[in-house]
């Protein structure tokens, strides 16, 4: 969500599904969208047969690679070379859209002069701190303007949480202009002349050493993009977990934006960067989250240092200009939502019942910590993290510390039962009888016996509603927290301790029905959505204020109840509408699909051509309209509109600056806060590879988090000792017929019998190289575990010439586990812990492996195998 | 027409298929257990509109209930989205609400034990209530070394999947917050 939110403002896919239609070329990286999300693919196809080119850039040929017009493999982790070498091409060929660039990007902006780039420092930018192995920023600022360095910095430096990561909050811009602008763009120290010499050396012949394509076919992917971009043509990227799932994921996300900024292709039909998420809430879970970080809408947690009271949170955390500078409204309006009465302005809004972060409280630091006997309870709510996250046996060996574990599933998954059945108890390092842990099954209502809304890929919130009652002891998560809720404050409710008081204040008080007393989760909504200060539901965040007189659970989401309506319950047939079907379903923010569509006009408000129109300009009625959706821009201010000088939120948005999230207005090519590892992209290799970076000396994102022990071993990289035992790349993926961890899938008879077996894909050549023979058994190695699957010879897999060697790739899907209909090993037990510094997300596309024919040995012997080869490795500790 | 049908079934299925159904889909495949066969859809007591819960297309779906149980879903044609179209996970939805091997009951597995045991849900509920409660008392963390407020526990950690509604996850975010409780995560950090 960072590399959207930095890039454009909203960690949120910039288009829709449907709108990809009107792409005149669509780049797929990073996903398998065919496979993935075959009902969405729908619509590539759609493009595909109005003439679009369908580009398919991945490791594997895949179904997605059978419909595209070009299927280009590439080395896994190097899509930040290889974006990298098309925004080259599109400098080189002075393909940029001028125009575009000039108005609506950052590209004129002047840096700093002692700002360092990458490509003078060695793989490093300026402000390298290698004792915390952190960047401090204040030189990759705007040049003269200040507080770009965000909120809490001297607290977040190796620590990045809610401020950074979620996007551009902080930056200080006097009436929303930065101070050193050079409209020609000539100046050698602006942003577009920074990027262009970044990527000076991302050339087709880099390109193809790094990535091991060929310059002939790279050049095809540039020359299709570049093409099919500009006033005419609009281009899309599409990506998926292929992009995030790496210790540089939200950088490639950031190339993908600036290429597409480069092009003029944000905010237009058919462009854009569309985030393919894979579960059916998991935009909305970040929306409206259940993270560490941040609060509904984005909003950071506060920190303890420097945000004492309400004032300094919002001074640090939110810019004067832009929509963030209206924070104080959102926030106070969210502390009111949850407190009520009790939130008065004499005690800042209840601003102190919020608790405080000051280090990585993710997921993984947390399973870490857990391991180490600090944390005596978890919660796993229909998430099975012995088959789904990265070290399953880490996992493993972590829960058997907690005190107590409650699970929610329809199944008993695996993080149910690990106690009784592990690899672990097989081998006897874990007997049942020693481990302490108290476990709670709970049995969990399916979507089809509760309301609710989804919040699909596209931003797009869509209700369901229930058909049928649950059964027996099933309830929704919705029934259980809200009578655990009950049954915690009636516990406490004499209690006189004030750190017991934000419970007892919290608004807790939601009508039930049915035979269970089940929460109505319209009345959810309706709070979410807000109320104004006469008690009427608002229409949308504009209505918010900032002294406790109106109520929003989450600003973004604020008019999703408009006008008494449950919006996201619209289900007007898109037969009774045109194209972009507005009347179904509701989209954040203020109903809109295509954001920053202020884009889709010109400078003055005139379509950029007929054939793209969206949303222009109406001279007479003086007001912005469009063939149907919101327009994402006040719906009065005149393209020409020039703020005053000390205008501050909204009104310092210029009329031709797209971008209102932004404090200036723009799309960033160049993020100037933000991220954690550098303003710009740079190609960094995996953590495990077996290649040396030819780019930089510095061989490795150096703000990658890593964590060396006993039971998280990493196999040694290119360049280190021992590296040739582990000489393949592996790389994990789903497949069409399961769902992620399996606990939605392997217990579906019609599933489980499509894909019984966890399988392994390898080349012919790495077939015949190792002795694997199809439909045989495969032992995989790594320094953390072994496990068999079934081989599946097959070409779809290449083997790729990389700096004059051959590359092969190990490929499995990792659904499987002890449980289930069908049962197998769990690929993750494979992989390490290493993780994006930016979100705390591991590196499940790329690790190194080992692959031998037959079975695994079992029990002790199992463990022999891994020690074995990690003496031979020296993997390290 | 069934008598048609019938009659029609006494020709041999391989000559039906070769008079006029040459993919074998149609009359070719009928007998008398086909014949008397009614769409689930059909007798359905009522029907729902709800939104798949694998992954973030988003398809429409059309939930059919008999006897307040579900019998069938399909994809919804009302949709602008899915068009009606539902993709192998999305077509079997109905076995994952009613799998043959989905739990019904709450577990307990008390600490050293061998094998799960049964508890009612309003027990399992009061146990988790204290089991926060005590958790949240003996790991509470008021303020910094240097006596700025914290006021959290990290002594409990929550892992969500992401197929929880927006509006569940509002409450467990509240509910938790307002604990104290700063580790709730889900599946978009994996």
């Amino acid at each position: 969500m960072p590399g959207l939110g930095t890039s454009f403002g909203r960690g949120g896919a910039t288009t829709f599904q449907q709108d990809l239609q009107n792409s005149d070329c669509i780049l797929i990286m990073g996903s398998n969208m065919a496979e993935q999300h075959p009902v969405g693919f729908q619509w590539v196809i759609e493009a595909k047969e109005r003439g679009a080119k369908v580009i398919h850039v991945d490791p594997r040929f895949t179904r997605t690679s059978a419909m595209a017009d070009l299927h280009l493999p590439i080395r896994p982790g190097t899509d930040i070379a290889f974006i990298g070498g098309i925004v080259n091409y599109i400098f080189e060929t002075d393909s940029w859209f001028r125009e575009y660039v000039q108005h609506y990007t950052n590209g004129p902006v002047v840096l700093k002069p002692d700002f360092q780039d990458t490509e003078e420092g060695s793989g490093f930018f300026s402000g390298w701190n290698p004792e915390d192995s952190a960047y401090s920023i204040e030189t990759w600022g705007y040049n003269r303007s200040s507080g770009e360095a965000t909120a809490g910095k001297s607290e977040q430096q190796a620590d990045v949480s809610g401020d950074q990561a979620h996007g551009a909050h902080g930056m200080k811009l006097k009436g929303g202009q930065p101070p050193d602008v050079d409209p020609t763009m000539e100046n050698e120290r602006c942003i577009l002349q920074t990027v262009r010499r970044h990527y000076a050396r991302y050339t087709p012949e880099m390109v193809a050493e790094v990535c091991g394509c060929s310059v002939e076919d790279f050049l095809k992917v540039a020359r299709a993009m570049a093409e099919n971009s500009g006033r005419e043509r609009t281009s899309a990227v599409v990506y998926s977990v292929g992009w995030t799932q790496h210790t540089h994921g939200v950088q490639n996300i950031r190339g993908a934006s600036i290429m597409q900024l480069l092009l003029g292709n944000i905010g237009r039909p058919g462009g854009g960067v569309l985030a393919l998420r894979g579960h059916a809430n998991i935009q909305g879970s970040t929306d409206i989250p259940t993270l560490f970080d941040i609060l509904p809408g984005y909003i950071p947690m506060p920190h303890p240092q420097s945000h004492p009271t309400l004032d300094t949170f919002v001074e640090l955390n939110g810019p004067d200009t832009g929509a963030w500078g209206n924070l104080r409204a959102y926030m106070v309006s969210l502390l009111k939502a949850w407190w009520g009465d009790a939130a008065t302005e004499d005690n800042d809004f209840c601003f102190d019942y919020l608790p405080r972060i000051n280090g990585d409280h993710s997921h993984y630091a947390m399973m870490l910590k857990m391991l180490d006997g600090g944390v005596k309870g978890m919660f796993a709510v229909g998430q099975n993290p012995v088959v789904g996250s990265a070290n399953s046996k880490l996992m493993r060996l972590a829960l058997a510390k907690l005190d107590w574990l409650v699970v929610r599933d329809f199944q008993q998954i695996e993080t149910a039962t690990w106690w009784k059945d592990s690899p672990e108890i097989e081998s006897g390092e874990m007997r049942t009888e020693d481990i302490g842990t108290e476990i709670f099954f709970l049995p969990a209502a399916a979507h089809t016996e509760k309301d609710g809304s989804f919040t699909n890929t596209q931003r797009l919130l869509q209700w369901h509603h229930k058909a049928c009652e649950p059964p027996e002891d099933c309830r929704s998560e919705l029934h259980w927290i809200y009578h655990l809720g009950n049954a915690i404050r009636e516990k406490l409710k004499s209690s006189d301790d004030p750190r017991d008081r934000p419970i007892l204040d919290v608004t807790w008080d939601y009508p039930v029905q049915g035979p269970y007393d089940e929460p109505d989760a319209e009345a959810v909504l309706q709070e979410i959505s807000g109320y104004s200060a006469d008690g009427s539901f608002l229409d949308s965040y504009d209505g918010l204020e900032a002294d406790g007189s109106t109520t929003s659970g989450s600003w973004i989401h604020c008019g999703i109840y408009k006008d008494g309506v449950n919006q996201p319950a619209r289900k007007r047939p898109h037969t009774e509408q045109n194209w972009i079907a507005h009347e179904w379903g509701w989209a954040w923010p203020k109903d809109t699909r295509i954001i920053y569509n202020r884009a889709s006009a010109d400078p003055d408000g005139k379509p950029w051509s007929e054939r793209k129109k969206y949303v222009w300009w109406d001279s007479e009625e003086e007001q912005w309209t469009s063939l149907g959706d919101s327009p994402d821009f006040p719906p009065t201010k005149a393209p020409g509109f020039d703020p005053p000088r000390n205008a501050k939120a909204m009104e310092a948005i210029a009329g031709d600056k797209p971008f209102i999230l932004h404090p200036d207005g723009t799309g960033w090519l160049y993020a100037p806060t933000g991220l954690v590892d550098g303003p710009l992209p740079a190609h960094y290799e995996p953590h495990e590879t077996p290649f040396v970076n030819p780019l930089y000396a510095q061989q490795q994102n150096p703000t990658r988090q890593v964590f060396p022990r006993p039971e998280n071993v990493y196999n040694p990289s290119d360049g280190e000792p021992g590296a040739a035992v582990f000489p393949f790349v592996l790389s994990t993926y789903r497949l069409t017929e399961h769902h992620t961890a399996g606990g939605m899938s392997r217990s579906v008879p019609y599933l489980a019998e499509l894909q019984p077996e966890f399988f392994c894909e390898v080349s012919p050549a790495l077939a015949s190289e190792r002795g694997l023979e199809h439909g045989g058994w495969a032992t995989i190695v790594t320094s953390r575990n072994a496990v068999e699957a079934r081989v599946m010879v097959t070409e779809r897999i290449r083997p790729l010439e990389i700096q004059g060697r051959q590359m092969h790739i190990v490929g499995t899907p990792y659904h499987w586990g002890r449980e289930g209909i069908v049962k197998g090993d769990s690929a993750n037990e494979l992989l390490g812990i290493v993780l994006d510094n930016n979100v705390h997300i591991s590196e499940y596309k790329v690790a190194t492996c080992d692959i031998r024919p037959g079975r695994r040995p079992r029990g002790k012997e199992r463990l022999a195998l891994v020690e074995d080869y990690r003496r031979r490795a020296g993997s390290n500790a | 027409m069934a008598r048609m049908l019938s009659a029609r079934r006494l020709i041999p299925p391989v000559l039906r298929q070769l008079a006029g159904d040459p993919l074998a889909l149609g009359r070719a495949a009928q007998s008398a257990v086909s014949e008397e066969l009614v769409p689930r859809t059909r007798t359905a007591d009522r029907v729902v509109q709800s939104i798949c819960p694998y992954c973030a297309v988003g398809c429409g779906q059309k939930v059919y209930v008999k006897d307040e149980r579900v019998t069938q879903i399909e994809g919804d044609p009302d949709s602008p989205i899915s068009r009606g179209r539902l993709c192998p996970k999305g077509a079997a939805s109905e076995k994952l609400v009613n799998s043959p091997t989905r739990e019904m009951k709450v577990k307990y597995r008390p600490p050293h034990g061998r094998d799960w045991q049964e508890l009612s849900l309003e027990q399992a509920s009061d146990m988790i209530a204290e089991r926060v409660i005590n958790t949240r008392r003996e790991t509470w963390e008021e303020e910094t070394d240097d006596g700025k407020p914290l006021k959290r526990t990290l002594g409990m950690h929550w892992l969500g999947g992401a197929t929880l509604d927006t509006e569940e996850n509002y409450l467990i975010k509240k509910l938790f917050t307002a604990l104290g409780a700063v580790s709730i995560e889900n599946q978009a950090r994996i």
